[in-house]
């Protein structure tokens, strides 16, 4: 197999063999020898203790004309596409068709044939399956040893994660293996002069930054889930393909021994919702988040939280919106009792519709509001709901 | 249990402020802070090397004045200190920085334990912990808010998720990235501490000390290209409603309803 090679440093333990997700080693005359099914994945190289495996890889210029076709990595949680998935796949027609090139996903987990339909009707030209049993929870060493095969043996041109827990663990490290270059959290995505124009904030959302990966392929980058919108089903000609793993449970280093469920996990999660009611420290007290989740749930939206709400008990880690918690970017954000710090506006300030109500008309939180009430949340926020409640009625009649 | 601390020197983006007339960034009196994650990352491992033995050393790369983000670490508790710092390394991406970060490690010995901050805030990219934890061949869990325990061979630890928190077994060596838990207090270190600091090992380390690919560092050595940075379109100027409540609700519905956001 070409561009791997196994030294004199073999002792044939036999590690290899096992280690390799596509079942592409073999052990002959007491040494490793790699088969045709090689994707140069890497997971060998790096369990080998022996520095016995090789691959060639370069970082420098490579021919770039090789690779072709805009992929996805397409989430999925509980059995269904997560919504970024679908957002994904929509700019990844878009640039797909701008380069006249192919749309491809991948979809890992435990028994995903119905995800691996519904991305082909959404537009995915090609879906790359996966399954397994040990892909039914995420471990960064499966998912990218498969990633990383998948990449090298088909050669795409654009790779798009979500910009998730999990899209943000994995990428990087798919980005390790194969020596390219990776953008994180692209609220902005387009073709300049054939190649991937990537837009992302920095320095706490203060500044944007357009970045090209010129010289690596495929051109990866992670992407802000809400910012793109889900497309239509496509009806573009489309081609399932299964990809055979093969896993032992040790070549996974990570194994997830309980799940803590946070309270409201069966709620609504808040980077998956168009409307956002958050709460802070002004709520003043637990009690008063009812007045929050009454709104949200008047508008089908979700509860957030300033960093002190959680802080404070008043809800849990998974409703924080900022900097050490979630970034969000839905239609409507409601700011309720939140000052606009610095950490938390970078959570959401890029959500299209701010209304914030705060009772010291300084409060920070009103330069990136588009409407601002000056006044106490405990008094608006009951008239608020009232008002909305009337609206939603009328128009579900 | 010997562990690794990878911490940055930041502008504090809290005290960045755009010019209001020409829309660029000030940075002029900006102050440089220890990367708030990475504080965390350091505490937590001091907590454990109190609790299991062994020693903490922090590592940078930056600038010459990076020295004072690891000063801080070192009166936090930190046993040992090394700076990198060579115009060979500057301007590098998070690739070039994970290929650099992980010869150094390699360098400064065996360790049981890398911990990263969850991201660094002046770029928020949360990928250099993963790259150099590929780079060194180990194990990584992410988003971690607390190590749980230490056994040998394994450690388990308390990982953020979207539906909530996974308790997660890895083996070691394996590096963690941490994401600060809300109750966690910043403090700054007593007196003593910082004048203790100064006696412990602090070596500099340039280009040749480390070795290894020059084409892979720095500027030249950095897949990505940033080839424009401007300020985010502003929001146009918002109405602020400061009446009885009665009034402003219904003005806010007029706005909802007149953005079709209603
Ligand atoms: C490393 C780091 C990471 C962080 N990450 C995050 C993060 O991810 N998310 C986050 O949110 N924060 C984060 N923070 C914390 C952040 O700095 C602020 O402490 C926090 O956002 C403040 O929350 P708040 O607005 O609810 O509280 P405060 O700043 O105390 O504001 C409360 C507001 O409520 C108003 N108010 C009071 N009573 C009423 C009332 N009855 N009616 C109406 N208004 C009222 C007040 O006027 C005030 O403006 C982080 C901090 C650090 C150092
Ligand atoms: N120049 C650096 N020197 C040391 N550690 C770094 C450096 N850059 C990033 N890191 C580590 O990697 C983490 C993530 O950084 P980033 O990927 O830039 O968001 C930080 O919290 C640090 O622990």
């Amino acid at each position: 197999m070409a561009g791997i090679n196994i030294n004199e440093k073999c002792v044939g333990c036999g590690i290899c063999v096992k280690i390799c997700p596509f079942g592409a080693i073999s052990l002959v005359n007491k040494k490793a020898v790699i088969g045709d099914a090689c994707t140069l994945c890497g997971a060998c190289e790096s369990s080998c203790k022996f520095g016995a495996i090789q691959i060639e890889r370069c970082v420098g210029k490579v021919d770039t004309s090789q690779f072709k076709g805009v992929w996805i990595f397409a989430e999925a949680h509980e059995g269904k596409l997560k919504n970024v998935a679908f957002e994904l796949l929509g700019k990844a027609r878009d640039l797909a068709k701008e380069l006249n090139q192919e749309v491809g996903a991948l979809i890992l987990g435990k028994n995903v044939k119905p995800l691996a339909q519904e991305l082909a009707k959404f537009g995915a030209n090609k879906v790359y399956i996966a399954e397994h049993l040990l892909l039914e929870d995420y471990s960064t060493d499966a998912y990218s040893n498969i990633i990383v095969g998948l990449i090298s043996k088909h050669k795409p041109n654009i790779v798009l994660y979500p910009a998730t827990r999990i899209g943000r663990d994995l990428a990087p490290r798919v980005a390790a293996a194969l020596n390219l270059g990776l953008t994180a959290d692209c609220t902005g995505l387009s073709i300049k002069d054939g190649l991937l124009l990537q837009t992302r904030p920095a320095f706490g959302g203060n500044i944007m930054a357009d970045i090209l990966c010129p010289n690596t392929r495929p051109q990866m980058a992670t992407v802000r889930p809400n910012v793109f919108k889900k497309p239509e089903p496509s009806g573009a000609a489309h081609e399932i393909i299964g990809v055979p793993v093969k896993l032992e449970p040790f070549a996974i280093r990570t194994k997830t021994k309980e799940i803590i469920k946070s309270e409201a996990s069966g709620a609504k999660k808040i980077d998956e919702v168009d409307v956002i009611v958050a709460g802070g420290r002004g709520m003043e007290c637990k009690e008063n988040f009812k007045l929050l989740e009454e709104l949200a749930e008047t508008l089908g939206g979700a509860v957030g939280a300033s960093r002190v709400a959680v802080e404070n008990g008043w809800i849990p880690k998974a409703h924080q919106v900022g900097q050490s918690g979630t970034t969000v970017s839905p239609k409507v954000y409601i700011a309720c009792g939140i000052s606009g710090t610095i950490q938390h506006l970078v959570g959401m300030k890029d959500s299209k519709f701010i209304i914030a109500i705060n009772k010291d008309p300084a409060a920070p939180i009103f330069n990136f509001s588009d409407v601002g009430i000056v006044g106490d949340v405990k008094e608006v926020l009951p008239k608020l709901k009232e008002e909305i409640a009337k609206i939603v009625k009328a128009s579900g009649q | 249990m010997e562990i690794l601390v990878c911490v940055k020197q930041v502008p504090d983006t809290t005290e960045v402020k755009v010019d209001p007339k020409t829309g660029t960034l000030i940075r002029d009196g900006v102050p440089s802070i220890l990367n708030p994650f990475d504080q965390f990352a350091l505490e937590e491992s001091v907590r454990l090397k109190n609790q299991y033995g062994g020693n903490v050393t922090v590592i940078s790369m930056g600038p010459p004045q990076a020295r004072t983000a690891l000063m801080k670490c070192l009166a936090l508790g930190a046993d040992r200190a090394i700076l990198l710092s060579d115009r060979t390394f500057a301007g590098a991406d998070t690739w070039a920085t994970a290929y650099t970060l992980a010869l150094a490690i390699q360098k400064a010995g065996k360790f049981d334990l890398i911990m990263c901050g969850q991201q660094a805030i002046d770029g928020d990219t949360a990928q250099v912990g993963p790259e150099i934890a590929h780079n060194l061949g180990m194990a990584q869990v992410t988003y971690v808010e607390k190590v749980e325990s230490v056994e040998a061979g394994k450690i388990t630890v308390k990982s953020i998720f979207e539906d909530g928190y996974h308790i997660i077994e890895a083996k070691t060596p394996v590096l963690l990235t941490c994401n600060t838990p809300s109750s966690f207090q910043y403090g700054n270190p007593p007196m003593m501490a910082i004048m203790k600091a100064g006696k412990k090992p602090f070596d500099t380390w340039t280009y040749n000390e480390i070795g290894g690919d020059k084409a892979k560092m720095g500027l030249c050595g950095s897949p990505t290209q940033v080839v424009r940075v401007y300020s985010p379109p502003t929001r146009g100027k918002g109405i602020l409603l400061n009446e009885p409540a009665d009034g402003a609700v219904k003005k806010l519905i007029e706005a909802m309803r007149e953005k079709k956001v209603v």
